[in-house]
């Protein structure tokens, strides 16, 4: 099997992993649309990154940390609903993000490999700094596990038993943001959000508890990103949008096959 | 009575934009005791709780709690997301892993031993409610505070679940803060009302506020008539938009108009 290949599987079940629990976050608190509109700043990281000549992975990170932030206190604001704003948010990220990357001449950069991924052109270091960052992200979800689920079943409720809920609230938004910018080389800004919600959709009718849901969309993701890489190497297929189809595969697999009566 | 404060609402005035919620509020809850905030939609009343837990900022006025105070809050309502899986036992475990046992005695004491392991979404409105009471109750409070306890239960279930809290509370001996529409349902179970419409209307003894039968017959006789109610047994009625507009008579502890 060619090394780029090993590469991009090792890499591939890393994102998987960690966007298992972190995708059962944005179902349980509705995210979805938030998750979009954090992965489609990425592409305005992406320019900045390149702009600044500082490290893209970061410069992703902290521009989806930004614009979460930004959300959080614009969403203070009542007179623009908050789909609207995220509406607004998304796109003009995007399209600033484009239209920052089409004035720097200098630079070539693969728009393509960004916006739908490009998994097969991952590097050493690129996985090197992935399973830091899965390993990092897993560790904090385990630890803040509880408070987590504590401000995702009711955040007044928590806020008055003692849970510092903004603070949880951000750090989850954070985590989001990470997966995010490890994600971005595996899927794209476009398709990131799929890897997150399909899986764990999926779990959601094999599980029992909140855990089994956050391992099971883990293991699910797994085998999508597995199968997508596969589809690409054998048929070949663009890999973002493989393993976004063989996460469909699975979800609509599971959904239509009648439920075990007990 | 000499029981003391378990917390204060010291002038506490609350606006969202131009409009004013609450106008200087002051209250206190008193150990023991079960006091009542009633009022009409959009009185504020939800507002003032959530003042008062600490989880809205008044705009201006102080807000004080006993050092210490441990509160147990049932919130409205609760919307938990269906694509949760969550058993009432995980429910009452999160975020504190309380044992199985002090969580088997709580629900027994609301009468929902038997919701155990059911999934929450599967819940009726009255067995989402005793949930909630439990999960208030877990934490061993000195103050109930309960948004509304009866929301979505029939009436049966919520003269039941009167019942309860007043029984709970004098088992446990802690306070209780509750918001309730139908007066004559909490009536027998309260110490102290409030009556709220932005400003405290008057407060007192259940009975001090009207000793006549008839008020709680005629609280009781329709939601409709809980308005005009209260501009019969006011010292002041209120013009649309909840303004004071005269002064009458006066029978409890009346605010002051300047």
């Amino acid at each position: 099997m060619a090394d780029f290949l090993i590469l991009a599987l090792i890499a591939g079940v890393a994102v998987a992993l960690v966007s298992g629990p972190l995708g059962a976050f944005v179902v349980w608190r509705r995210m979805a649309y938030f998750g979009d509109t954090l992965a489609h700043s990425a592409l305005l990281g992406i320019s900045l990154g390149v702009l600044l000549d500082i490290n893209i992975s970061l410069a992703v990170v902290l521009c989806c940390v930004g614009l979460a932030l930004a959300l959080v206190a614009m969403q203070r604001q009542h007179w623009i609903a908050s789909d609207t704003l995220l509406g607004i948010m998304a796109h003009s990220a995007l399209s600033l993000g484009l239209v920052t990357i089409s004035l720097l001449d200098n630079v070539r950069l693969d728009l393509q490999a960004y916006l739908f991924g490009d998994l097969l052109a991952i590097t050493p270091e690129d996985l090197r700094w992935i399973l830091i960052g899965a390993a990092f992200v897993l560790g904090l979800i385990y630890w803040l596990w509880k408070p987590f689920l504590a401000i995702t079943i009711n955040e007044e409720m928590a806020q008055v038993e003692g849970i510092a809920v903004a603070r949880y609230r951000l750090a989850l938004m954070l985590l989001i943001a990470m997966v995010i910018a490890g994600a971005m080389k595996l899927v794209g800004v476009l398709l990131i959000t799929s890897l997150m919600i399909i899986p764990a959709a999926a779990a959601r009718r094999l599980a029992q508890t909140p855990e089994q849901m956050a391992i099971f969309a883990s293991l699910l993701g797994t085998l999508a990103v597995v199968g997508g890489i596969a589809l690409s190497w054998f048929i070949d297929t663009p890999a973002g949008p493989s393993v976004v189809v063989s996460a469909l595969a699975i979800f609509l697999l599971i959904f239509l096959t009648p439920r075990a009566r007990s | 009575m000499t029981h003391p404060d378990l917390a204060r609402l010291e002038g506490v005035s609350f606006s969202a934009g131009k409009k004013q919620i609450l106008s200087n509020i002051n209250l206190s809850l008193h150990d023991d005791c079960i006091t009542t905030l009633i009022g009409p939609n959009g009185a504020g009343k939800s507002t003032l709780v959530k003042i008062l837990l600490g989880l809205v900022r008044p705009s201006s006025g102080k807000v004080w709690q006993k050092p210490g105070l441990v509160i147990g809050y049932m919130p409205q309502k609760i919307q938990i997301d269906r694509t949760l899986p969550l058993t009432v036992k995980r429910f009452l475990q999160i975020p504190h892993s309380y044992d199985l046992g002090s969580i088997e005695s709580v629900l027994a004491d609301v009468g929902a031993a038997h919701l155990l392991d059911y999934a929450i979404h599967d819940l009726s409105g009255g067995e989402m409610q005793r949930t909630l009471l439990a999960r208030a109750l877990l934490r061993n409070p000195d103050l109930l505070v309960l948004d509304e306890p009866v929301q979505g239960v029939d009436i049966n279930g919520q003269t039941e679940l009167y019942r309860l809290i007043a029984e709970i509370r004098k088992k446990r001996r802690c306070s209780v803060l509750m918001i309730s529409h139908d007066l004559h349902l909490v009536m027998a179970s309260t110490d102290h009302v409030i009556c709220l419409n932005t400003h405290v209307c008057c407060s007192g003894h259940p009975e001090a506020i009207s000793a006549d039968p008839a008020y709680i017959e005629l609280f009781g006789a329709s939601q409709a008539a809980t308005l005009a109610l209260y501009n019969h047994h006011h010292n002041h009625s209120h013009d649309l938009h909840g303004n004071v507009v005269s002064s009458d008579c006066c029978d409890t502890e009346h605010h002051r108009h300047g």
